[in-house]
C-alpha cells in the first residue's frame, strides 16, 4: 500500500516547510553582516611589499592588460629605486599573473571586494595605496605564507559547535549571526 | 440585540430625530469596519511576506520600521504615486469600473461577519447565503478587468476565473448546507452559538476540508492561483493596471483572504467564542491562524494545471460534498443533539474512508500506474 496515493505526499511537503520555521534564515544582510571570503581569493587591489621589490618590471611584462606602470631610476650601488608603481584597478582582470611572475615575492593579490568608486581616476592606485599594511592585507593566493594572518572563511551553514546559530521560531533581525557577523 | 441596535436606541432616548438616530450609528459602524479591515489587510500583507520568507528559510522585509512593519505602507505609497496607465486598446469605462467592482463586494462581506457577541452590522437570517452571493460579484469584476484590458494574457486569466469560480462555488455551498442542517439557520450569530460545546471543524471535518479548499479557490490563492499564474500569463487580469487601480486589486486580494478567513472562523472554528479572553481577541487570533495556514499551503504546494483544477472540483469535491451532505442529513435525523460526540466520531471515520476511497479513484490508473 503506497501512501503517496492517499494524500500523504502533500502532508510530507507541508511537514517539510513547517520544519523550515525552526531553521535559522540563510539571508546575509550584507552591509550589516559580512561573511569572510576565502583566504586564497584573488581580490581587488594588489598588495605591494616595497622592501622586497627590486623594480625589475617582470609584473609589467606579465600583465595582459598592460596595466601596471613602473617608473624607476638608478640609485646608489646601481640598484633600481621605484619612483612610481601604479595600477588601474578599473582595468585589472584579477588574473593573478603579475603575482605568479614576481621573482622576489614582492606582490600579492588583495582581499578587498568592496571596490566601487565614484570617479574613474580614483580607481588608479599608486604606491601608498598598494603598500601592505595592517588595513591592507595580502591574500594567500600563490603566497601560502600569508594564510595564517587571515580570518577563517565563514560559511552560511554553521554548526552549533562552530560558533553557529541558535534555533529560534521567528528570529529577529538584529540577531547575532555566526562567526562571519 | 446587537451593539448597533443599542446605539440607535440610546440616540432615540436622547431625543434625536428619526433619520439621525437611524443613520448616524450605521455610518459610524460602517466607517469603523472599513478602517479596521484596511488596517488588518496592511498587517496581513506584512504577515504573509514575513511568514512565507520563514517557510523558505529567508528573513523577509525587516528594514522599514520595527520588524519591517511599515513595508506594506511604503509599498502602498509607491503604488499610489505611480502613473495611471490605460492601454490604447482598452475599453476605458469598463477598465475604470472593474477594480471598484472587485473591491466593493469584498468590503460588503464584512457586514454579516460577527466580530464579537453582538458586534455585527446586520444579523441577516440568510447571512451565509449573502456572503456567497456577494462574493460572486467580484468574479464579474475580474472578468471585466480581463476583457477591458484588451490583452490576450488577461483574457486567458478572465476565462480561467469564470471556470474556476463557477466550479468551486457548488461544493462550497453544499458544505455550507451541512452546517445549516445541524444549526437550523443561515444566520451567522446562530451558527456561532450552535458551536458552543463542539466547533464544526470537529463535528464536520470533511465539510471543513471542502469549504477550506473551495474558499482557497474562491480567493485565488495558491494552489488555485491560475488567474495570476505569473509563470504562465504574467500577472493575469491585472496585467494592464497600475497606480490606484492596481492598489484596489492588491488590497482586494488580501481583503478577500481576510473575509474568507473570517467566514471560516465563524462557520467552523466557533467564531468569537473561547475561554478567558474577550471575543474580539479570539476572533482575530483564529483569523490569523486560518491565514497562516493559507500562507503555509501557498509556500508548499505547486499550482494546479487547468484540467486538474476542473477535475478536482467536479470529480473529487462535488461528489464528496454531496455524500457529506447526505450523511449529515441522516445523522441529524437519527442522532439526538445531546449525543453530538457520536456524530463527531462517525464523521471522522466517514471522512477518512471517503478521502482514501477518492484518492484511490483519482490516482492515475487506480493506483496501479507508477508516476
Amino acid at each position: 500500500m503506497k501512501f503517496e496515493h492517499y494524500g500523504f505526499g502533500i502532508v510530507k511537503g507541508l511537514a517539510l516547510t513547517f520544519m523550515h520555521l525552526f531553521r535559522a534564515p540563510l539571508t546575509v544582510q550584507y552591509p550589516d553582516e559580512k561573511l569572510n571570503i576565502s583566504k586564497r581569493t584573488r581580490g581587488n587591489e594588489l598588495a605591494w611589499i616595497p622592501e622586497k621589490c627590486t623594480g625589475c618590471g617582470t609584473c609589467t611584462k606579465a600583465c595582459l592588460q598592460g596595466n601596471i606602470v613602473l617608473v624607476t631610476h638608478r640609485g646608489e650601488d646601481n640598484k633600481f629605486v621605484v619612483d612610481k608603481f601604479e595600477v588601474d584597478t578599473g582595468r585589472c582582470i584579477f588574473c593573478g599573473l603579475c603575482v605568479e611572475s614576481c621573482p622576489y615575492d614582492a606582490l600579492a593579490m588583495g582581499v578587498n571586494y568592496e571596490c566601487a568608486k565614484y570617479r574613474r581616476r580614483d580607481a588608479v592606485l599608486g604606491k601608498e595605496k598598494l603598500t601592505v599594511s595592517a588595513e591592507h592585507l595580502p591574500s594567500a593566493y600563490f603566497r601560502p605564507k600569508f594564510e595564517a594572518a587571515l580570518p577563517k572563511q565563514s560559511m552560511l551553514l554553521y554548526n552549533k559547535s562552530d560558533g553557529g546559530q541558535k534555533l529560534k521560531l521567528f528570529p529577529l533581525s538584529k540577531r547575532k549571526r555566526g562567526s562571519g557577523a | 440585540m446587537t451593539l448597533l441596535d443599542q446605539f440607535q436606541l440610546f440616540l432615540k432616548t436622547q431625543g434625536w430625530p428619526e433619520w439621525a438616530y437611524y443613520s448616524v450609528p450605521a455610518i459610524v459602524a460602517i466607517l469603523i469596519i472599513i478602517i479596521a479591515v484596511l488596517s488588518v489587510v496592511i498587517v496581513f500583507i506584512w504577515w504573509e511576506r514575513r511568514l512565507i520568507s520563514r517557510f523558505q528559510i529567508r528573513l523577509g522585509p525587516n528594514r522599514c520600521g520595527p520588524e519591517g512593519l511599515f513595508q506594506p505602507v511604503a509599498t502602498a505609497v509607491k503604488i499610489l504615486l505611480k502613473e495611471d496607465i490605460v492601454p490604447a486598446a482598452a475599453d476605458k469605462i469598463i477598465h475604470f469600473i472593474a477594480p471598484i467592482t472587485v473591491f466593493v463586494p469584498i468590503l460588503m462581506i464584512f457586514a454579516v461577519v460577527p466580530f464579537d457577541a453582538g458586534a455585527i452590522l446586520v444579523d441577516l437570517n440568510v447571512g451565509i447565503i449573502y456572503v456567497i452571493a456577494i462574493s460572486s460579484i467580484s468574479v464579474i469584476g475580474i472578468f471585466m478587468a480581463a476583457w477591458a484590458s484588451g490583452n490576450k494574457y488577461s483574457f486567458i486569466s478572465g476565462v480561467r476565473s469564470i471556470a474556476q469560480m463557477v466550479s468551486y462555488e457548488i461544493p462550497v455551498v453544499l458544505s455550507i448546507v451541512g452546517i445549516a442542517l445541524v444549526t437550523g439557520s443561515f444566520a451567522m450569530n446562530k451558527i456561532v452559538e450552535a458551536q458552543s460545546p463542539i466547533p464544526f471543524i470537529l463535528l464536520q471535518p470533511l465539510g471543513f476540508l471542502i469549504f477550506f479548499l473551495g474558499s482557497l479557490a474562491e480567493m485565488n490563492r495558491s494552489p488555485f492561483d491560475l488567474l495570476e499564474a505569473d509563470s504562465e500569463i504574467v500577472a493575469g487580469y491585472h496585467i494592464e493596471y497600475s497606480g490606484m487601480k492596481f492598489a484596489m486589486f492588491y488590497l482586494g486580494e488580501y481583503g478577500v483572504a481576510l473575509a474568507y478567513a473570517g467566514v471560516i472562523t465563524t462557520l467552523f472554528l466557533s467564531g468569537w467564542q473561547g475561554p478567558f479572553l474577550p471575543g474580539i481577541i479570539w476572533f482575530l487570533v483564529k483569523v490569523m491562524l486560518v491565514f497562516s495556514v493559507i500562507v503555509w499551503i501557498r509556500s508548499t504546494l505547486p499550482r494546479f494545471r487547468v484540467d486538474q483544477l476542473m477535475a478536482f472540483a467536479w470529480k473529487v469535491m462535488l461528489p464528496m460534498a454531496v455524500i457529506n451532505l447526505i450523511l449529515i442529513a441522516v445523522e441529524v435525523l437519527l442522532i439526538p443533539a445531546s449525543l453530538q460526540w457520536v456524530a463527531m466520531i462517525l464523521n471522522f471515520g466517514f471522512a477518512a474512508v471517503l478521502i482514501l476511497l477518492w484518492s484511490k479513484i483519482y490516482s492515475l490508473g487506480g493506483g496501479r500506474v507508477e508516476v
